[in-house]
């Protein structure tokens, strides 16, 4: 049953976000700063935890979850700390996804060429 | 000598070459695409928590940072693209979207050097996403602090 929430949920979220690229024509770019964006502003709203606990990676694979994980580090790093987390949070909590995509990317680049456009 | 197209017959065919925009398919493409990343990630964080006994916040990184290596993999192979182009936001919106975005202008710009080449534009997407991830994250905390402090919340 997670899986089938996580495959209608994650389908769902894309759904949405493909119908708001047929109307506006916005680059994949800014769609993503707006999905990280609007991942953090629901997340503070707490209603980004209750689309996570239904949904699972659902939530959390889609670019909105990386934007709901920096809230929650953001959070953490506050209860923590008080006023020195507000600069600890974000990057503690982006720290794997960003990593992971720079390392890997780095490492590609020495292993693979640049490919003819077809 | 060959027909020069007149005005009329000339807008005709720009309309008959311009793909059309089948929204209902796009959407139907972009479900099972964007939905079967995250079924995917489902299955690898149920693997990680039941098989190897790891905590449900580990295997959320765990989830991460394997489709982004599946994505980037992907991207060197030239076949990310594809999904993209097929799936449209079913490709863009999951993580393996913006592994793809950090890793296709780190391969493609390789030639220009290590640090004007792939180190600048291996953030032409990470760079504007980090940045205001990281500064909504920020305002959203300073409400959260603030709200704490005064006892609004908690």
């Amino acid at each position: 049953m997670e899986y089938v929430k996580a495959f209608f949920v994650g389908g769902l979220i894309c759904v949405i976000v493909q119908i708001f690229m047929d109307h506006t024509k916005l680059q994949p770019g800014r769609i993503m700063v707006l999905l990280v964006i609007s991942g953090v502003l629901l997340g503070a709203l707490g209603i980004y935890e209750k689309i996570e606990a239904f949904a699972g990676c659902g939530a959390t694979v889609p670019l909105s979850g990386f934007g709901f994980s920096l809230w929650k580090g953001m959070k953490e790093a506050v209860d923590q700390h008080g006023f020195l987390g507000l600069f600890e949070g974000g990057f503690t909590a982006a720290a794997v996804g960003t990593s992971a995509a720079l390392i890997f990317s780095y490492l590609a680049s020495l292993i693979f060429q640049p490919k003819m456009k077809q | 000598m060959r027909h020069e197209p007149t005005k009329q017959e000339y807008s005709q065919m720009v309309e008959e070459m311009t793909p059309k925009h089948n929204s209902l398919l796009n959407c139907i493409r972009a479900f099972f695409v964007g939905g079967a990343f995250c079924l995917l990630g489902e299955m690898i964080k149920q693997t990680m928590m039941k098989v190897f006994d790891i905590s449900k916040k580990d295997a959320l990184l765990y989830v991460t940072i394997e489709l982004v290596l599946l994505s980037v993999i992907l991207t060197g192979f030239n076949l990310y693209g594809k999904i993209t182009k097929f799936g449209g936001a079913g490709g863009l919106v999951p993580i393996t979207g913006f592994a793809n975005s950090v890793a296709s202008p780190a391969i493609e710009y390789q030639k220009e050097g290590q640090v004007f080449g792939i180190g600048v534009k291996i953030f032409t997407i990470a760079g504007p996403v980090i940045l205001y991830g990281i500064f909504s994250a920020f305002l959203a905390g300073i409400c959260y602090f603030l709200g704490t402090q005064w006892g609004w919340i908690g």
